[in-house]
């Protein structure tokens, strides 16, 4: 056990990976020589060479393209895109090819896209998104959303051992900013499963990746005001944990969902319609959510603090579901 | 002035021997051609019967460019063929009764009733399922070829689009990354003039869609797709350049699509001429006059041949109505991989 960052355990999860299985390989922009945008591949290529960790041109179709023929043909590829946002370049062939190959024509496509994502740095409506949500809709598609190193290295390694096309949504805000004891053997973390990360018995807030720590501040707000939340991790949004949620809404009453990614068919409609169709009779109050607005993510400082959820929003939130 | 180079046709039984094909293999190349126009043909009856749902798709016209490709292909390489590559289907060996079963959504069918048309392939002959977004497949096929290179094997895959996909961003970043790697793979564009009723002249500016190869690096070949030995010796020389290291090639295998994009389609837009001028081409009527000029093909040899391929269908078409239709209840079956299904022969 050793005290290390998001970013850190990523980085060795996936070193790991690669030092245990030759099947594994990292392609995307960057990644070789300079390590990644944000270094998680560093020190890499001098340790599994440039065909192992590919640089590739600036190309997003043919590298999650090109990962999934590999896959096929028996690789464990891992792709980078530099920022979440660019998963749009190739969406159509996660959504048309990756995601549907197993289905139709009986062929697993095994496969991990790392994926940047979340804002909090003026990066602007191309270098903050959260596009998890969009993905969660397509059938095929596995959805990830670590929020602790421990997860996030456990998560990786169930990603890449998975026989799907897993999408790996890293948040860049929590990169350097959260640190934990990680493991240093390799472990899984299985999808599905959510973790309870604050106990409570008032309020369950529904969240994930850095939202978690959002919540967290503003459940320790409502401590000292005499109420006690609980927090539910999802870690994965495909497969997501029903039962966890069922059973926090079952044993709280009410319930927060917050997710940083926007509001409309978002991922938390669906938890509140799941709650609001299978445990009706348990609520005490209507099922809150606090979400991004229905906009691009802004730029300008006072205009992005207004964009993602911030600690307030939560914390006002939950006084309002306090009142029932 | 094309900057590709154009093929030359194959002369005579020598120089088809040189490339690597004997009287036998010739034989079994004209098989194949016949059960892909035959499996077409009696699919649109099946669908004229009311048999096949949804629409219905030919490659007529295209049939020595699909046979002639796949023919060159070695056993461990793999490729992605479309909607008017039949003929690659058959001459890997899939067998016929499993594609009349794939037309009718029956449970036999590669893809057991999930995906119609000839979108499947078999895993187990190298062939991955096209979907309809074209040209989608190349970049699958350059990350096959990847992996061969990754692991130093001596394998190829071989990506096929139109010449109306040739338009898409996809075949830029298939063949781009492609070239830049040297990876071993073959691009094979059926040129066959029509996207669906849109000419030539509106989807590329260019002479040939071959030449677009000296830009990403490579080699660019045009071959007459309606001769079948030409298509086969360009692409052994491009999957052989390949294996060797040699880096991709791209080769524009020229056709006409005899019919229209779909059964429901009667190509109006087809100046009657080109037809009139390209029916005189019939790939398979001009290696049958091949055969019987430079490989002395009998009539007896010929008339066993037929019955046989007729044998083949009557065979399939019988079989593949025995095949039940999918259950329902399995609508939801396979959305997700197990770890069981990375088993198969291509995951290795």
């Amino acid at each position: 056990m050793a005290e290390k960052t998001y970013l850190q355990a990523i980085s060795d999860g996936l070193r790991q990976e690669m030092q245990r299985d030759k099947r594994v390989f990292v392609i995307g922009e960057d990644v070789g020589v300079y390590g990644g945008a944000f270094k998680v591949t560093l020190g890499f290529q001098e340790e599994f060479g440039p065909w192992r960790v590919i640089d590739a041109p600036l190309s997003e179709t043919a590298i999650v393209g090109g990962c999934t023929g590999a896959a096929i043909m028996g690789m464990r590829p891992v792709a980078e895109m530099q920022f979440a946002d660019f998963i749009s370049c190739a969406w159509d062939h996660l959504v048309t090819v990756a995601a549907k190959q197993r289905y139709r024509a009986g062929t697993p496509v095994p496969i991990v896209v790392r994926l940047p994502s979340g804002g909090g740095f003026s990066g602007g409506p191309f270098h903050s998104q959260n596009p998890e949500s969009s993905f969660a809709h397509i059938p095929g598609l596995k959805v990830v959303c670590p929020a602790t190193p421990e997860d996030a290295k456990g998560l990786l390694v169930s990603a890449i051992e998975d026989p799907n096309p897993v999408l790996y949504f890293e948040h860049k805000h929590l990169y350097r900013r959260i640190k934990a004891e990680v493991p240093d053997e390799r472990y899984t973390t299985p999808f599905g499963k959510a973790r309870v990360h604050r106990e409570g018995d008032d309020i369950t807030v529904v969240t994930w990746g850095a939202m978690v720590y959002t919540a967290e501040e503003a459940a320790k707000q409502l401590e000292e005001e005499d109420l006690s939340i609980e927090i539910l991790d999802l870690r994965t949004l495909i497969p997501w944990d029903r039962k966890a949620v069922l059973e926090s809404a079952q044993k709280t009453s009410k319930v927060l969902v917050l997710h940083e990614d926007t509001r409309t068919g978002g991922f938390g409609a669906e938890i509140a319609a799941t709650i609001a169709e299978e445990a009706f009779e348990h609520l005490d109050g209507p099922i809150k959510r606090v979400t991004a607005p229905d906009s691009p993510v802004p730029f300008s400082p006072p205009l992005e603090k207004a964009y993602i959820p911030q600690v307030e929003d939560v914390a006002a939130g939950l006084r309002e579901l306090a009142e029932y | 002035m094309a900057i590709a180079r154009e093929a030359e046709p194959v002369g005579s039984l020598r120089e088809i021997r040189e490339a690597g094909l004997d009287r036998e293999d010739l034989l079994t190349i004209y098989r194949n051609m016949l059960v892909t126009r035959g499996i077409e043909e009696r699919g649109h009856i099946l669908y004229k019967q009311g048999k096949i749902p949804g629409s219905f798709y030919t490659g007529r016209g295209n049939e020595a460019s699909a046979v002639g490709v796949a023919t060159a292909l070695g056993p461990e390489d793999v490729g992605t063929p479309l909607h008017r590559d039949m003929g690659v289907h058959v001459t890997r060996g899939v067998e016929p009764w499993r594609i009349f079963a794939q037309y009718m959504g029956r449970e036999d069918g590669p893809t057991k009733g999930r995906d119609g048309n000839v979108h499947m392939a078999d895993a187990n002959l190298g062939l991955i399922a096209m979907v309809s977004h074209l040209p989608a497949m190349l970049p699958v096929a350059v990350g096959a070829a990847l992996a061969f290179r990754i692991r130093e094997e001596k394998r190829v895959a071989v990506g096929w689009f139109g010449e109306g996909a040739s338009a898409r961003g996809d075949a830029h970043e298939a063949m781009n990354l492609a070239g830049v790697r040297r990876l071993p793979v073959v691009f094979i564009c059926d040129n066959n003039q029509w996207a669906y009723s849109t000419p030539t002249h509106l989807e590329y500016a260019c002479e040939t869609l071959a030449d677009r190869a000296q830009a990403y690096g490579f080699e660019g070949v045009v071959v007459d797709g309606t001769d079948v030995l030409a298509v086969y010796r360009e692409a052994k020389r491009a999957i052989e350049k390949a294996r060797e290291g040699g880096g991709p090639t791209l080769i524009e295998s020229m056709t006409l699509r005899m019919e229209g994009h779909a059964v429901h389609d009667d190509a109006f837009y087809v100046p009657k001429e080109l037809f009139e001028e390209w029916a005189k081409r019939d790939p398979i009527e001009r290696f049958r006059n091949w055969l019987r000029e430079n490989a002395e093909l009998t009539d007896d040899e010929e008339e066993e041949i037929l019955s046989g391929v007729k044998k083949i269908l009557n065979d399939a078409l019988k079989r593949a109505d025995e095949s039940p239709l999918p259950s329902p209840d399995s609508v939801t079956d396979g959305v997700f991989a197990t770890p069981e299904d990375l088993d198969t022969p291509h995951h290795k």
